[in-house]
């Protein structure tokens, strides 16, 4: 989160509702149940770590939101460093894979049911990402974070048909 | 509106006989959508052949608003097929000499609609599914997804009871996906009943009801209604 502010904030210096806005533009549907709280909480950490500077505007006292936030030289290096990182969020589905090999060997559940229930919670997430991904507009941005979403669930999905077709061959000999 | 009672579809004899499809109950309500999914061999196909009254069960009973499929003449059952069920396959199956617009009047005129009531009908099927300025193109000059949407207008040529489709995305690339998903969307908002067999995650994601099946029969038999647990919203976790 904190490099995802400083990303926002890169632009221009800007109240924090304008990162908000910038950051709800950019998720599209995904950034509608974001906290405003957070941005802000994120401000006071950055700048308590001397990454952002604000400033105080004058003349509009009776606002609350009157403070305008710039990056620092560090904030500056920490975000150039944070773009040339590289990183891929979403670890391999380790975790799955190993409680459907404990549920067969220790027979504590079957396989195919938990593989089952899982299906159905991916095709409901791929619905809503989906629905969600028919309503934006050809060419937006926040749509294409969300066609990211539907690949990614459409991956997870085949991969539990590998799972489905194992499981259902290692019936009770495992 | 569609109901099985024991359907069952076996080939082959003795010890190599196969239950394509073995004792399914199912009851497809009105305007609902079902996807059928499962992996390939694993009889959804057939199933959905025997729904709507392209093949014959082994045993079993196949009822369509009270009809008797199983137990109905070639003829009949031929009449039935053309007025009461919309059917849209992988390949499309369109007529290659024939323009869109005519493929989709063509179950009309079959059904004795006169020519200009069909073409009429064509003409506003081809609006609602985003093709009314391809009327007059003959298959080869349209895209895989426009085909598939042609073929879907032609199902709907006799506004049938259910629509029966099997596989309406498999041949199709990812934007053509997208209008096929969406024309399904729509088509589901507007009550048209409907029965999918998929292994397209997207395309079963549209459904009310998810069957999964294997080795010719059901094991799972969801409602999709109500929220994911996991939602959008957290997806937005930084």
């Amino acid at each position: 989160m904190q490099e995802v502010v400083l990303a926002m904030l890169a632009k221009e210096p800007s109240h924090g509702y304008e990162l908000r806005s910038r950051l709800r533009e950019a998720l599209g549907p995904v950034g509608e149940a974001m906290n405003a709280g957070q941005i802000y909480v994120t401000l006071g950490r950055l700048e308590k770590a001397g990454l952002v500077a604000s400033e105080r505007e004058p003349g509009l006292a009776d606002r609350p939101d009157r403070k305008v936030y710039a990056l620092t030289p560090a904030g500056q290096q920490r975000l150039a460093g944070w773009l040339a990182e590289v990183s891929w969020p979403g670890p391999a589905p380790t975790e799955f894979h190993l409680k459907l090999v404990a549920a067969a060997a220790a027979r504590l559940a079957d396989p195919l049911g938990i593989i089952d229930a899982q299906r159905r919670e991916l095709l409901r997430l791929l619905r809503d990402t989906q629905r969600a991904a028919l309503d934006e507009p050809e060419d937006s941005t926040a749509g294409l974070l969300l066609e990211g979403v539907t690949l990614r669930l459409q991956a997870d999905l085949r991969w539990l048909e590998a799972c489905e077709q194992h499981w259902a061959g290692h019936k009770g000999t495992s | 509106m569609l109901v099985s009672h024991g359907l069952t579809k076996s080939f082959g004899k003795g010890e190599g006989l196969v239950r394509a499809v073995d004792e399914v109950d199912l009851e497809v309500r009105a305007a609902e959508t079902v996807a059928v999914m499962g992996p390939s061999g694993c009889g959804k196909s057939t199933l959905l052949h025997l729904l709507g009254g392209l093949e014959r069960p082994s045993s079993g009973e196949v009822v369509l608003a009270g009809s008797r499929l199983d137990q109905m003449s070639e003829r009949a059952l031929a009449r039935l097929r053309r007025t009461a069920i919309g059917f849209v396959f992988q390949a499309f199956h369109l007529m290659d000499e024939l323009t869109a617009r005519e493929n989709v009047e063509l179950p009309a005129l079959l059904a004795g609609r006169s020519p200009r009531a069909a073409r009429r009908h064509a003409s506003e099927l081809l609006e609602r599914v985003g093709l009314g300025d391809r009327a007059g193109f003959l298959p080869a000059a349209l895209s895989g997804g426009q085909r598939q949407r042609v073929a879907v207008a032609r199902a709907l040529s006799n506004d049938p009871l259910v629509v029966l489709a099997d596989e309406p995305t498999g041949n199709l690339d990812s934007a053509a996906t997208r209008d096929v998903l969406r024309l399904f969307d729509s088509l589901h908002s507007a009550g048209q009943t409907l029965v999918i067999v998929t292994h397209d995650p997207r395309i079963a994601a549209t459904a009310d009801r998810l069957i999964s099946m294997r080795d010719g029969a059901f094991v799972d038999d969801t409602r999709m209604s109500g929220g994911a647990r996991g939602s959008l919203a957290d997806l937005a976790d930084l």
